[in-house]
Parts: structure tokens; sequence; C-alpha cells
């Protein structure tokens, strides 16, 4: 079947509207995915297309709605659990660390957790400082599940096909600034990604840059920028924290001897935090610079755009970071 | 709700019996090191474990929290494997990787005991919401201690429940006191029960409130648990309060500075389990001599799981990395 382009959000509700026709034990619930169609109308037709038992508004509940859905995917369905934005998440900690992710280790084995948790990040929009996290990272930190974090409507669609196939949990995130990216996609129902597999987005020589999202748009721009000046940039696309991929990164670094990791994550502790080290115990014959970090500043986000779009990373701070460790 | 035989009533006693026994087993390990971690022992709470969990079929499913070595023996986990996963042992039913709070038995439809206060009550939502996915009719029981009541987990999940009309029977061990704060000075309402008012509404629908039961009496806890599974079999969600008492600390080196001995005293004359047996020798003229070979084989039983739990392997590094993922 030949591809064509959809957008990130088409991407998404196909995949949703296809594993829901292909096992009757896939299910969603959350806020607002029924009569409103999803807050960013990911869902939209869904109740009059499955109706109420599988398309489930639930209470603004988020630490039950993650909580029940593991029981239920305990229990043998396979939820789809909608957290609105992953700034709610946070109220939802408890249920995704210490139930969703070890109930299976806790009991050794006797539990599989077959559920998606799908949520928004991304900052930019002018929500303030508590709608504004990109915090994917932390969730990134714990054993028992997978973080997606697609940046294309290709990579967005075969995720969540193998994010609901697989029996594992996956916390599934979604850029929220991204919704109308277009990309070629295959019309066919069994087009699944591989998990945990990083994605070259870009051939280049002279510097690797590692991304996800946000950043991976940002990083395609600057090295459209960079490579008018010769610079040519290869960008990896994690696309999973979790399983994180680092094999392209190495073997990539091993031809570019450089790299930049682009991330809307605070500073501290982030994903340029574990790349570069373990960059540096895998590569450390072929480095000939420290490996740069481009994230968001140290500060909360704030409201008003113009000092909101400083705090953030941008391709003019990736084209000054390449030019730094060149 | 059928009549318990006197074949049944025996078998509770030896339940309560098993559970007491066991606990008071679990102490002394503890004191000798071979049980480590948190121990929250649920002696003086086994007519509430015990009535409640036989008013369930086998079919049925029951979840509870960290205080779960009681359930989880009435549920008819093999005690010796209880016994080993409290020793960290391989053959233990959690493999040795959950100890005393998490306690699991897939095949029995025991879901686990769980350390997060409240933090089971969602799973058991979502077990009741496939029950009903699936047009199935068994009801989940989900048991908690009277300080769940106080964190936002049980407000959202009996919510949900009322919503969406879940078969789960919840019911609250009231045993006085959430650690060492006694519940009216940590609730508003100091009759639980009545939290299910804020999950109801006044033509009915909604979450039912069920009686407040002594919870001392294996005999009114199991009709008033069994009367609750049948109610939500049927229409959705019940609140019951057992009224109980936790004989021992909260969990083991508590200091008790919360109450007094006179008022752990007066208890101790009330236990479940002397209640019960008086009730049995009231009723069943010459049962004492069976009464008390039923003790002496709930000793041999507990030796024999100590000993097993003892010659078990401990878990290997295979153990520490296996289960973190499905395959």
């Amino acid at each position: 079947m030949a591809d064509r382009p959809i957008t990130y959000r088409e991407a998404l509700s196909a995949a949703l509207r296809e594993e829901m026709q292909r096992d009757e034990r896939v299910f969603i619930m959350g806020e607002e995915v029924g009569v409103w169609g999803g807050t960013y109308a990911v869902t939209r037709g869904f109740l009059d297309e499955f109706g109420e038992r599988r398309v489930r508004d639930t209470p603004i509940s988020e630490m039950v709605i993650v909580g029940a859905a593991v029981g239920a995917a305990m229990a043998g369905l396979r939820p789809v659990a909608e957290i609105m934005t992953i700034n709610f998440a946070f109220v939802a900690m408890d249920a995704i660390v210490n139930h969703m992710a070890k109930v299976r280790y806790m009991f050794n084995g006797q539990f599989t957790v077959p559920m998606v948790v799908r949520t928004t990040t991304g900052g930019g929009k002018q929500l303030g400082a508590t709608h504004s996290h990109a915090p994917e990272v932390i969730f990134a930190h714990f054993p028992g599940y997978y973080v997606a974090v697609p940046g294309t409507a290709y990579d967005a669609k075969g995720m969540l096909k193998a994010a609901i196939r697989d029996d594992n949990p996956v916390l599934f995130v979604e850029h929220s600034t991204m919704l109308q990216r277009r990309s070629p996609v295959p019309d066919d129902p069994d087009f699944v990604l591989p998990i945990g597999k990083s994605d070259i987005k870009r051939q280049g020589r002279d510097v690797t840059i590692v991304t996800y999202q946000k950043g991976l748009e940002y990083s395609l721009i600057a090295a459209e920028e960079l490579a008018k000046e010769g610079i040519e940039a290869e960008i990896i696309d994690l696309r999973w924290l979790r399983p994180l991929d680092l094999e392209p990164v190495f073997e990539s670094f091993k031809k570019t001897n450089r790299c930049v990791v682009v991330e809307e994550s605070l500073p501290m502790f982030n994903v340029g935090a574990e790349v570069a080290a373990q960059v540096t115990e895998q590569c450390f014959d072929w480095m000939d610079a420290p490996v740069k970090r481009v994230s968001a500043m140290d500060v909360p986000l704030p409201y008003a755009r113009e000092i909101e779009l400083m705090a953030l990373p941008s391709p003019e701070k990736i084209i000054r970071a390449v030019k730094e460790v060149l | 709700m059928a009549k318990p035989t006197k074949d049944t009533l025996l078998d509770w006693y030896r339940q309560m019996a098993l559970i007491r026994r066991f606990e008071e087993r679990c102490a002394e390990l503890y004191q000798e090191g071979l049980i480590g971690g948190f121990l929250h022992l649920y002696i003086g709470q086994e007519a509430t474990g015990v009535g409640a969990v036989a008013a369930l079929r086998p079919d049925d499913h029951v979840i509870t929290a960290y205080r779960d070595h009681g359930i989880a023996l009435a549920r008819g986990l093999d005690v010796n494997r209880v016994m080993a996963e409290m020793l960290g042992k391989r053959t233990g039913v959690s493999g040795g990787k959950g100890g005393s709070m998490h306690l699991a038995d897939r095949d029995l439809h025991m879901w686990g005991g769980y350390g997060i206060v409240g933090g089971h009550l969602p799973l058991a939502a979502g077990i009741a919401l496939k029950i009903q996915y699936m047009g199935e009719d068994s009801v989940v029981l989900a048991l908690m201690g009277d300080g769940a009541t106080n964190i936002g987990y049980f407000h959202e999940a009996l919510n949900l429940s009322a919503v969406w009309k879940l078969p789960v029977v919840w019911l609250i061990e009231n045993n006085q006191y959430g650690m060492g704060t006694a519940v009216h000075r940590a609730s508003g309402a100091k009759e639980l029960v009545r939290r299910a008012l804020a999950y109801s509404s006044e033509d009915g629908s909604g979450m039912k409130m069920g009686p407040r039961i002594d919870g001392m009496d294996v005999l009114a806890v199991y009709q008033a648990v069994s009367e609750a599974v049948e109610y939500a079999r049927h229409n959705g969600p019940i609140l019951l309060e057992s009224l109980t008492y936790r004989l021992e600390g909260h969990s083991m080196g508590d200091p008790q500075r919360y109450r007094t001995k006179e008022e752990v005293e007066a208890y101790v004359e009330r236990g479940p389990i002397g209640r019960f047996r008086k009730y049995l020798i009231e009723t069943y003229q010459g049962i004492e001599k069976t009464l008390d070979k039923i003790d002496a084989e709930v000793l041999q039983t507990i030796d024999k799981a100590v000993e097993f739990a003892r010659n078990s392997e401990d878990p290997t590094y295979e153990d520490l990395i296996s289960h973190v993922y499905a395959d």
C-alpha cells in the first residue's frame, strides 16, 4: 500500500482506531476522550464508532485513571489510558512508578500489565509554569515500563501500535506542538515499528546531534543552516527514552568525534547527561570535544512569549552549540 | 447466603488459629533476624479477614493493603510458600522479591498486598472494570485500613466505582489507628462507612452505604460481607466497615505510645479467636477436643512451614533481574 502524508494527530488516531478494531480488549479511558473527542481531537468520532463501553470518559482523577488501567491490564484487558498532559502525570506518579512499573516484578512475574498511558508534553504555548513541562526524562528513570517520544507522524503511528501490542506498560508521550506535522505514513494495518530503536533522521560526517521530538524539529532546521556553511550534521532521533538505544549514537560518534544533545527538558540530570556519560564510557578514544547539551534553561517557564522562548531550545542555540564543539 | 455448616465453622476456626500462630512465629523469626524489612501483624483482626474472604466464591477476587498475611492465608495461599516469602526465599509466593507486604497468588485471584496506602484501590476498580467489560459476574473484595480512607486514592477509586457501577465490595478494616494516629484524630467522619454518602445520590444511585460490622465476630463479618458481595454482584459498589483492633503494634518495634496497656488488654478479652471458640463450645457439645486437635495441628503446620522456608534456596542473580519486563 502506498504511504500517504498525514498529520501526527491523524497518525495517532489511525493507530488507536486500527488497534481497537483489531483487538476487542483494547479500550480507551481518560478525561474528555469520549463526548469531547479528546482535548487534542485525537479520539474524535471514537465514541460513535466504538460506544461507551470502549471509549470511557473519566472524572478528573489521574491517580485512578492510571491505577484502574493497571488493574484492568493485570486482569487481561489492554487499556489505553489518557492523561491529558504530562503536567498532570505528576499527580499520578505513584500509580505509574509504584504500581504500573512494579506489579510484575514485585509479584515475581505473576502479573502482566499490557497498557499504554498516552499523554502530551512540551512548552512554548504560553501556558505558564505548571502547564509547560517536558519532564519525560523523569519518567524514564524507572525500570518496568517503556517511554516513547515520537517526533514524526510516521513514528507516532508505528510506535503507538507497537506500544498497544506489547505486553509491557508504555508511557507514550506525544508533543503538543507537533500535532499538525505531516509525513508519509503506511496505511497497512500491520505497520508496526520496533520498540526501543532510535533512527537516523539525517546523515552527516561532522557532528552527531542526539535528540527527539521538538529537538528533532529544531535540529533539522539547524542542520540545513549548517549545511550552507559546509557543516554536515548527523541527526539521531532517539524515539524511545526507554529502552534507550544508543548504538547508532556510538557508531555515529566514532565517525564524527563530536556530539550535541538537544532536548526540551531542564538541564539537570537530563537526557544529555545520560548520553554524555555513555558516550564517554563507550567512545572515550574517539572524543575530540566534550559532549555539549542544549536544553531548556533552569527556570520554570513563564507566560510572556518573549521570555518563554528565551528559556527553550532553538535552532540558533543548536547552531551555536555545534560550532562550539567543532 | 448459605448457613455455614459445622465443618465450615471448624475450618474458619482453623484458619483463624493458623493466622494467629503464623503471626506469632513471624514475630519470633523477626527477632531472630530471619525476617527483614517491615512486618505488619494481623493479630486481633483474624475474624475480619477470615469472615470476609469466606463470603467469596473461588472466581471472585481479593486485594488488600500491606497487612496482608491473614488475607493471604484465608484465601488459601500455601502456608509454606507464604512463610518462604517472609524469609525471602525463591520458593516464596512472590519468589522472595515481594516480602511480607507483597503476597499474591494469581491462580487464587489474590491480587496482592500493597505497600503504598490506598495504592491498590484503583487496581481493585480496574479489576472490577474487567469483570464488567467482559460481562462476567464475579466481584472484587478490596480491603483497606482506616488510614487509607484519608488518602486521595480512596476518593478517586470509590468515586469512579460509583460512576461506573463497578462490582466492588470496599471493606474498611477499622483497627482504630492509622499507624499511631487514632481515627477520630485523622478523619472528619468518625464512622468511616459514612464516606459512602459522598458517592451516593438521593435517588439511591451511586455507592451503597453498608453496615458497620462487629469485626471481632467472624459470623457477623461473614454474614454482612456475604450480603454485600451479593449486592455488588448485581448492583454495583458498596462500602462496609469492620470494627476491629490490632493487638500488636503497627509494625515491629512500635513503642505504642498512642494507647494504654489497659485499652489493649480490654481488647484481648474480646479477642476474636477466644470468642469464636467459646461460641463453638456453647453451640456444639463436646467440640472442645476437636478444637484442641486443630490447635495442635496448626502448630505442626507452622513448624513445617518454617522448616520448608529455612530449607529453601535463596533467590539468585537470575531472580534479581527477571520479570522487570515481560518477554
